[in-house]
C-alpha cells in the first residue's frame, strides 16, 4: 500500500491487519503517556482545501501520538483565488520534504490526481462526494467491536447518498467484510446508475426506512449534506423527517442493541432524532475514538516502514 | 506558383492528375513550369471543412494564436475552419469578428470564418448585431453562443427568426443549464454515481434539441446542432428529418470513438463538454452519420494552456484537442465509411452549413485548389509534443490512428508537404 485513496486499494487481509493494529493503538490511548516512537523524524502534512475541524484534528492527533512532525496547511480556495493549479499548489508543499500527505478536498477524484503527482504517500481524508476511506475503516471497527465479524451481519446505510463520501467508502468496505448492506434513501438521493451499481457491488437498495429497520444488525445514518444541493432533492425538512430520518418512535422498530452511527456532524431532528443520537446504543463517540486509532493504524502503515508489521 | 499532384486517387475511385493555375484554380491542362507533387497511393480529398474551431485568440494567445490554430488545421487537412465566438472578448461585433477574419487571412494557412455569438457576451440575454457581422466583411454566416446554450426558449425564437433574413443559422450548444446543474462534468450514469462526479444527463441535451428543432419548425429557419452526443438526440434528428424540418447536426472524433469509462482515473484531459458518453450512444452517433442524420463531423478543436488542465476534475477545463487528428480518428472509428462519405462529412456538407461555397467543392475545374491528399494504409502513432498547437490536452496521445494526412493545398498553395508545414 504506497498511498490510501480509496477503500478499492485494500485486501480483505489488510483490512483486517489495519483493525488489529488499530486495536493496539487503541490501547495506546489509555495510557498514560500516549506517544509511541514509530514516526520520529517523518513529517506529515495534512492538507485541507475544505473545513473539517473533527477529521483535521484526528488526523493530527494520530500523526503526534506516533511522533510525527505534523503541520497543518489550510488551502481552502488557494489554488483557484490565486490563479494556481492544484497540481502546483500541492508540488509546493511536497517541496519540503514530505513523507505522508493528508488531503481533503471538496472535489471528487482530487486525491487521486494528486497522488499521481507527489512522491509522498497520500491518504484521501474525503474527496467531494467520492470517498472517505478512514471513515468507513472506522465504521466497519466500530461495528466490528460491537457485533464481533460482520460477516453476515446486515448493515442499514440511510441518508443522502447522492452526496455522501462516507457511504460510497463505507458500501465497499462493509461489503468487502461479508456484511450485507441494504441502503435507504428517497429515489431523489440515490446516485444515478445505482440499480446496474448495486447488481454488480452485492448491496440492495430499498426506499423504505420501515421495512429495513426490524432486520438491521447495525445503523448507520448519513448527514443530509444541505450545502451541497443545489436542487429540489425533497419537499422540506419535516417530510424528509418523517419519510427517512431515525426519529424516536423508529428505534422501538430495532432489535436490542442495534449501533447506531453517524459520521457527524449531526443534523439533530432532521436525519437523527435527539433520542436516536443520545440513545445508549448510539456508537457516534465510539466512533471518534475508534478513528484515532484507525487514522494511527494507517499512519503507521503507509509511512512506518516495516510495512504491515507489528508495534514496537 | 503552379502545381501538378500527381496520380491522385479522386475519392479512392479513380486514379488521375490534378492541375492547379497560378490563380490556384484546378484546371484542365497541366501549366508549365508547374511543381510537382507526387500523390501515388495517396486519396484526393476537397480539403476539409471544420464547423467547430477554438482558437483562442483574441483573449487566450497562451493556450492557442490564430497562427497556431491554422498551423493545426493545415496539418489535419483542413481549408477552413469556423472559429468559435467565445473568446475575450467575445465575438459579437462587426469589429471582432472583421479582426478575426483578418487575423486568419494574414496567417494564410486556412480560411477562418468567424462564429459570431448569438447574444450579447454570450450572456443569453440580448441579440448581439447579428446583420451587422453578416454585413462585414467577415459576412458571419453562423452564429453561436457555444460554450453556452442558448436556453431562453423566447431568445433562441428570436434568433432563429432574425437570420432568416440573410439566410444565417444558428448552431446551438445544447445544454439545459437546470437539468446538467453548474457542476456538471461527467455522463450522468453508473460510473458517475459511483465516482461521485456531478452528472451531465443525456435528457439536458436531448430537450434543448427537441425544443430546438420545434421551434426551427415553428419559425421556418435553420438550426444546427452542434457536438450531438446522445442516442436520444439522434432520435429527434431523424423524426425531425423525416418532417422536413430545416436542422442539421454535427458530431465530434471524439464522441465517435472514446467512451466515458476513461473517467475512472480523474484524467481532465478527457474532460470534454458535452461529455463522453457510453458506447450505446457512441454506436448510435456512428450509425448516424453513416445514414446522414448527422450531417457532419466537426473538431470542436479545445485548446488549453497545462494550468488550466492541472486541477482537480470537476475544476478542470473542458475540451481537448481535435484538429491534427480528426481524420484519423472518424476513419478508426468508422473503417468502411468510404472516401467520398468522408468528404461529405468533412467537407462537402459542412461547407454548405457554414455557407463557404469557395469550400467543399468537387475536386474538378474551376474549383478553388482546396485539397487534402491522405495515405489510406498508414497508421500513426500520435505525438502530443509534435502538435503544431499550443497545448497538450490531447487525448489522442500514444494511440495509433489508422490514415495520415500526407499534403494540404489551401488555394493552390501548399501549406503541409510530406506531413509537415510547408
Ligand atoms: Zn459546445
Amino acid at each position: 500500500m504506497k498511498h490510501l485513496l480509496s477503500i478499492d486499494d485494500l485486501s480483505t487481509d489488510e483490512i483486517l491487519q489495519l483493525f488489529e493494529t488499530a486495536a493496539d493503538m487503541h490501547d495506546v490511548q489509555s495510557r498514560e503517556v500516549k506517544k509511541l516512537p514509530a514516526l520520529r523524524g517523518r513529517t506529515v502534512v495534512n492538507m485541507f482545501f475544505e473545513d473539517s475541524t473533527r477529521t483535521r484534528s484526528s488526523f493530527e492527533i494520530a500523526g503526534k501520538w506516533l511522533s510525527a512532525d505534523v503541520i497543518n496547511v489550510s488551502a481552502k480556495g488557494s489554488s483557484t483565488s490565486k490563479g494556481e493549479s492544484l497540481r502546483d499548489t500541492v508540488l509546493t508543499v511536497c517541496a519540503m520534504g514530505v513523507d505522508g500527505l493528508v488531503i481533503r478536498h471538496p472535489a471528487s477524484g482530487a486525491a487521486v490526481q494528486v497522488s499521481q503527482w507527489v512522491d509522498a504517500a497520500v491518504v484521501n481524508a474525503g474527496d467531494g462526494m467520492h470517498e472517505h476511506p478512514t471513515q468507513a475503516l472506522l465504521d466497519a471497527y466500530t461495528l466490528q467491536r460491537h457485533l464481533g465479524s460482520l460477516e453476515g451481519r446486515h448493515v442499514a446505510i440511510i441518508g443522502d447518498l447522492t452526496h455522501s463520501r462516507v457511504f460510497r467508502s463505507n458500501v465497499q468496505c462493509l461489503t468487502r467484510l461479508g456484511a450485507r448492506v441494504t441502503v435507504v434513501a428517497p429515489p431523489t438521493l440515490m446516485p444515478s446508475g445505482i440499480g446496474a451499481w448495486s447488481a454488480a457491488a452485492g448491496f440492495e437498495t430499498s426506499y423504505d426506512i420501515d421495512a429495513v429497520l426490524p432486520e438491521a444488525d447495525a445503523v448507520m445514518m448519513l448527514r443530509v449534506q444541505r450545502e451541497r444541493m443545489s436542487g429540489a432533492f425533497f419537499p422540506s425538512a419535516r417530510e424528509y423527517t418523517v419519510g427517512y430520518g431515525l426519529t424516536r418512535n423508529r428505534l422501538s422498530l430495532l432489535k436490542p442493541d442495534v449501533p447506531i452511527c453517524h459520521p457527524g456532524p449531526m443534523n439533530r431532528g432532521l436525519e437523527i432524532a435527539a433520542d436516536a443520537a443520545d440513545a445508549a446504543q448510539s456508537v457516534v463517540l465510539e466512533q471518534v475514538s475508534g478513528g484515532l486509532a484507525i487514522r494511527m493504524a494507517v499512519l503507521y502503515h503507509l509511512l512506518a516502514g516495516d510495512t504491515w508489521g507489528g508495534i514496537a | 506558383m503552379s502545381l501538378v499532384i500527381k496520380g491522385a486517387s479522386l475519392l479512392g475511385q479513380q486514379t488521375r492528375d490534378l492541375y492547379v493555375d497560378d490563380a490556384g484554380v484546378l484546371v484542365d491542362e497541366a501549366p508549365s513550369g508547374a511543381e510537382t507533387i507526387d500523390a501515388d497511393g495517396l486519396v484526393a480529398l476537397p480539403g476539409l471543412v471544420d464547423l467547430h474551431t477554438h482558437l483562442r485568440e483574441p483573449g487566450r494567445e497562451d493556450a492557442e494564436t490564430i497562427l497556431t490554430g491554422s498551423q493545426a488545421a493545415a496539418l489535419g487537412g483542413y481549408t477552413a475552419v469556423l472559429a468559435m465566438a467565445n473568446t475575450s472578448p467575445v465575438t459579437d461585433t462587426a469589429e471582432a469578428a472583421t479582426r478575426v477574419w483578418e487575423l486568419g487571412r494574414e496567417a494564410g494557412l486556412v480560411h477562418v470564418q468567424p462564429v459570431g455569438a448569438v447574444t450579447r457576451g454570450l450572456a443569453g440575454e440580448e441579440l448581439a448585431e447579428l446583420g451587422l457581422m453578416h454585413r462585414s466583411r467577415a459576412a458571419v454566416n453562423v452564429f453561436s453562443d457555444d460554450g453556452k446554450c442558448v436556453h431562453d426558449a423566447r431568445v433562441m425564437r428570436r434568433a432563429l427568426e432574425y437570420v432568416k433574413a440573410f439566410g444565417g443559422v444558428v448552431s446551438q450548444h445544447s445544454q439545459d443549464p437546470a437539468l446538467a446543474g453548474p457542476a456538471a462534468c461527467c455522463h450522468e450514469g453508473e460510473l458517475s454515481g459511483r465516482l461521485g462526479l456531478p452528472g451531465w444527463p443525456g435528457i439536458a441535451e436531448e430537450v434543448i434539441v427537441a425544443r430546438d428543432v420545434m421551434l426551427a419548425r415553428h419559425t421556418g429557419s435553420r438550426v444546427h446542432v452542434a457536438h450531438v452526443s446522445t442516442a436520444g438526440s439522434v432520435e429527434v434528428l431523424r423524426w425531425a428529418k423525416a418532417r422536413g424540418i430545416e436542422v442539421t447536426a454535427e458530431v465530434t472524433p471524439h464522441h465517435l470513438l472514446l467512451t466515458t469509462d476513461l473517467l475512472t482515473g480523474y484524467d481532465p484531459t478527457y474532460k470534454v463538454n458535452p461529455p463522453l458518453r457510453p458506447q450505446e450512444d457512441v454506436d448510435a452517433l456512428r450509425e448516424a452519420l453513416t445514414d446522414g442524420t448527422i450531417d457532419a463531423v466537426a473538431t470542436d478543436h479545445a485548446p488549453h494552456a497545462r494550468h488550466d488542465k492541472e486541477h482537480a476534475f470537476v475544476d478542470a477545463a473542458f475540451g481537448m484537442l481535435g484538429i491534427e487528428t480528426a481524420l484519423g480518428v472518424v476513419r478508426t472509428a468508422l473503417p468502411d465509411l468510404s472516401w467520398s462519405d468522408v468528404a461529405r462529412v468533412m467537407s462537402t456538407t459542412p461547407a454548405r452549413i457554414a455557407g463557404l461555397a469557395e469550400q467543399g467543392r468537387p475536386l474538378e475545374p474551376g474549383s478553388p485548389a482546396h485539397v487534402v491528399l491522405v495515405d489510406p494504409d498508414t497508421a500513426v502513432t500520435v505525438d502530443r509534443d509534435a502538435s503544431a498547437s499550443l497545448s497538450r490536452n490531447n487525448p489522442w496521445h500514444g494511440r495509433s490512428l489508422t490514415s495520415r494526412v500526407v499534403h494540404t493545398v489551401y488555394g493552390g498553395r501548399v501549406t503541409v508537404r510530406d506531413g509537415a508545414l510547408a
